[in-house]
């Protein structure tokens, strides 16, 4: 009996192998399976006991912070300030997942990245601590988009063309982060017919107005196939994809330079440039401006939209299909659908030179200690056009500001290179959403800013947009911006 | 060195871990240490000793390393509870003692094994009359579906857990006496030699009642186990493979029936198969309590969160994140807070008992010792593989405890008894020259 016995201890082994190989598997070979299930709350559950690390703006104000609740867990807060910045900040709850820099900084706020001293803390016993998120948010001129928004619904997107600071994000109607706990306030602001959670300025589709005319000087420009100077025919209507086009009020301007055209916004021109670069031209322009792809922004991806034509279905159209109006889509108009963001990288790169720098939310991470961990670089994107170019075009915008549609956002002292838009969305009511997209000061560019109102009747880019554009680049370029 | 002294020092590792666990438990929770954890480890060493005590005198020839092993799942089951609830840990120590009592009374009581096979059907009987008490109305207690429980006012045991060594003593002292028929002749088909069908009865027989079984307990682990320790049983004592095949296809025809008709088999089969499918994991008694297994063990890796660290709640509810964390699931808690290193170290301390089991069994001189040492030693793995397994979706999971670690005071009885009878086993095999070896 003793050769069975040996036998059915080593088949007992073999069972035993069998445990092994099970717990090895989910372990060790396939725990990411498991971790990444949907079911799987525990990794949401584990971070509600880590003191989640504090949210900031620019100034050091305090936006977000966790506190001590019942159950030796740490909950969010948000303070009076994040109220006006809640679609940057976003929020973080276990029942409601998280949203906006509070998801894209979530290993950094929860303090992933230091394995060491995560391991240090338990060793000494201390409560695991993340680090603190310092974003590039100027809470004063923050409050004054809001302000001169006045509760109608849009956005305004300004930055440091140079740095590619996000200074403003401002979106209306808005939300406080705090009344999310309950599920009901979160289910009713989900299907609020306004959307007030969500983000205007990454996530809306908006008709960009003249405001595009932009993108086709610089690629007519940059092409070598014009100047600023170049002679054009400003006759209206002309024929366009076999439609009439004419321009607003059926206006004649005769032979006039690109400058002229562009300072007064004259869309036969410009729908004639954009038919003359073509499809090719105008597509390698608007990707190197970032569209057609999601922004470069430190922010979920979700929660933003790729600017560009899209189709019937709402999807994003080849930028060299043949559903494309070329000339129209040149003035901005046609199925081509941006955001404020895309807009406000449309001036800032224009200002900085020709060069697109990546937009961002974060200026750094700092550990509890206080000690810097990261300090975000400025991050180059794309050469978009010629500095030679640029410069070009940016004379062209003050032209704008100086004398044409744009001359509500002139400032006292300070030269300002912009450029209106009004986008029709209905006729017969008047129904318009005005744009104003800007930098200042035009020689040594501080702030970019694209601004724009969902819905105004009678309203125009010049007469809306640009006095808001106005205030908001004096809050940035007063007295406190030089801090920047 | 004495076999007996080794056993003693052997002891004296395993109350420091106990120490230790209780060390790092009290550091995760109030960020002290104190000098609980030492007056802990010292009671437990105190026990251990006595336990120790008990074989000297009693049992002086038996193997040195079972009870030092036990001892170290004991005192590592006991950290692991603490840690999920603090009054059941002083519950489970209240067990140990028993337990200890109970080892020492069935060492003194039985004395010499072959007493037990003057009981044989005495004992077949309670066995069979314990595994069927869940069913008795009044006092039979159905959990998640399956009948384990029995409840007789405020106490509830487990009948199963001493069942199974019933049933292994008397199938050790059938087997004895039936094996030379059972491979008396037999008949060649192919590669598998048939025994004369007039022998196949008995294994129809358990066959049938391990099937009755399933229908009346409806617990696939369980019945596996009786099952498995049978068919161990049946092999060792005849040495033919055939006998094995056999009952594993009947075991697999039958389990396959049961597992198609009765509804409840049937449900543990699905949680088992899609334990991440949305309505079987909203069902009640669905595949919930699989998938946070699943999900804790993922979590762990491979060296583990740490005593202490484990989520076993959901915060600001009285709901579990993991149900039974101190009984069924108890492996998942290991392998979350001590990786899978923590549960390959306590899987190969019940692969040396098992070892020491079959060790025994070799050692012993007469037919019914060995069996009795092998069966014991394939029903106490077959324990640990049935839990483990379902925890770790090898196998559909079932309510089976984890020997000498989950709580329970039904399974530490029973454990310790099958561990005196292990010993009782051991000194008989050893007694007279068979030390110089080991």
């Amino acid at each position: 009996m003793n050769t069975p016995a040996r036998r059915l201890y080593l088949f007992v082994t073999a069972l035993f192998a069998v445990l092994v190989f099970a717990t090895t598997w989910w372990t060790v070979a396939r725990p990411n399976s498991l971790r990444d299930n949907p079911l799987n709350r525990r990794a949401l559950l584990e971070e509600q006991r880590i003191h989640r690390g504090t949210i900031r703006a620019a100034d050091g104000t305090v936006l977000a912070r966790s506190v001590k609740a019942p159950g030796d867990i740490w909950v969010r807060r948000y303070s009076a300030a994040d109220s006006e910045t809640s679609h940057a900040v976003g929020y973080s709850y276990t029942t409601l997942g998280q949203a906006g820099l509070e998801r894209y900084r979530n290993d950094e706020l929860v303090g992933k990245n230091d394995d060491i001293t995560t391991l240090l803390d338990q060793v000494l016993g201390r409560q695991q601590q993340g680090n603190d998120v310092t974003t590039t948010l100027d809470l004063n001129a923050q409050k004054v988009a809001l302000q001169q928004l006045a509760g109608r619904k849009g956005s305004v997107v300004a930055m440091e063309p140079a740095t590619g600071k996000v200074r403003v994000m401002a979106s209306v109607p808005g939300f406080d982060a705090n009344d999310l706990r309950n599920p009901k306030v979160f289910s009713q602001l989900n299907q609020a017919k306004d959307s007030p959670l969500f983000n205007r300025s990454t996530q809306a589709s908006y008709p960009p107005g003249s405001t595009f005319k932009v993108v086709t000087a610089a690629a007519a420009l940059d092409s070598g196939q014009y100047t600023p100077n170049s002679i054009l025919d400003g006759k209206s209507p002309i024929k366009v994809s076999g439609v009439d086009l004419a321009n607003d009020n059926g206006e004649q301007f005769g032979q006039i330079t690109l400058t002229t055209a562009l300072t007064h916004s004259v869309n036969t021109v410009f729908a004639k440039i954009g038919e003359d670069l073509g499809k090719p031209t105008m597509a390698k322009y608007m990707k190197r401006f970032g569209f057609y792809s999601k922004p470069p922004l430190d922010y979920p991806s979700s929660q933003m939209l790729a600017s560009g034509e899209y189709g019937r279905n709402g999807q994003l159209l080849s930028p060299t299909s043949g559903l494309i109006d070329v000339g129209r889509m040149a003035i901005g108009q046609d199925k081509l659908q941006v955001t404020p963001l895309q807009m406000a990288e449309v001036a800032a790169t224009v200002a900085n030179g020709g060069v697109r720098v990546a937009p961002r939310l974060t200026d750094r991470v700092v550990d509890p200690d206080g000690r810097v961990v990261e300090r975000i670089a400025p991050k180059e994107e794309a050469r978009v056009m010629s500095q030679r170019s640029a410069r070009e075009l940016g004379e062209m915008m003050q032209n704008v500001v100086r004398e044409g549609t744009g001359t509500a956002a002139a400032l006292q002292g300070v030269d300002v290179a912009g450029k209106t838009g009004t986008a029709q969305k209905n006729v017969q009511t008047g129904l318009a959403q005005p744009w104003f997209i800007a930098y200042a000061p035009a020689n040594a560019p501080k702030i970019a800013i694209a601004v724009t109102v969902e819905d105004s009747i009678g309203g125009f880019g010049g007469t809306v947009a640009a006095p808001i554009a106005k205030a908001v680049l004096e809050a940035l370029l007063g007295p406190n911006a030089q801090e920047g | 060195m004495k076999a007996r002294n080794r056993e003693l020092l052997a002891l004296v590792p395993a109350s420091l871990l106990l120490t230790a666990g209780f060390a790092a438990v009290f550091v995760q929770r109030n960020d002290v240490v104190t000098n609980v954890s030492l007056t802990y480890g010292a009671i437990f060493l105190g026990l251990c000793v006595a336990g120790h005590l008990v074989i000297r005198f009693t049992l002086p020839d038996a193997d040195p390393y079972l009870f030092p092993l036990a001892a170290t799942l004991a005192c590592f089951g006991l950290v692991m509870i603490y840690r999920i609830d603090e009054n059941l840990a002083r519950e489970q120590a209240q067990w140990f003692v028993v337990g200890l009592i109970l080892f020492a009374a069935t060492i003194i009581v039985v004395r010499d094994i072959s007493v037990l096979e003057r009981y044989r059907y005495l004992i077949a009987t309670t066995g069979i009359v314990l595994l069927l008490l869940p069913r008795l109305p009044g006092i039979g207690a159905q959990v998640n579906g399956a009948y384990l429980g029995v409840k007789v006012g405020p106490i509830t045991f487990q009948p199963a857990e001493f069942a199974k060594i019933a049933i292994v003593i008397f199938l050790a002292s059938y087997l004895r006496d039936t094996r030379q028929l059972l491979v008396s002749a037999g008949r060649k088909i192919g590669p598998i030699t048939f025994p004369p069908l007039k022998h196949l009865g008995p294994l129809l027989v358990v066959w049938g009642a391990a099937m009755l079984l399933l229908v009346f307990i409806r617990d696939l682990g369980s019945s596996l186990m009786f099952f498995g320790a049978f068919l161990a049983l049946i092999y060792v004592a005849t040495d033919r493979f055939s006998f094995v095949a056999i009952g594993l296809a009947l075991f697999a025809v039958g389990a396959w029936f049961f597992s198609s008709t009765v509804g409840h088999v049937q449900d543990r089969v699905d949680t088992w198969r899609h334990p991440f499918d949305q309505a079987l994991y909203d069902k009640v008694g669905g595949s919930y309590q699989v998938a946070q297994s699943l999900f804790a063990q993922a979590d762990g890796g491979l060296l583990g969160k740490g005593f202490g660290e484990s989520i076993l709640d959901l915060p600001g509810s009285t709901a579990q994140l993991l149900p039974a964390a101190h009984t069924d699931l108890i492996y998942a808690v290991i392998v979350n807070e001590l990786g899978l290193v923590g549960a390959v170290g306590m899987l190969l301390v019940y692969l040396l008992i098992v070892e020491r089991a079959i060790k025994t069994s070799i050692m012993a001189r007469d037919s019914f010792s060995k069996l009795l040492a092998a069966g014991l030693g394939a029903v106490f793995a077959l324990q640990v593989f049935v839990i483990v397994g379902g925890v770790t979706k090898v196998i559909p999971l079932t309510g089976v405890t984890l020997p000498f670690i989950s709580y329970g005071g039904s399974s530490i009885l029973a454990n310790f008894v099958l561990l005196a009878l292990l010993l009782l086993v051991s000194d008989k095999a050893r007694r007279g020259g068979w030390e110089r070896s080991r």
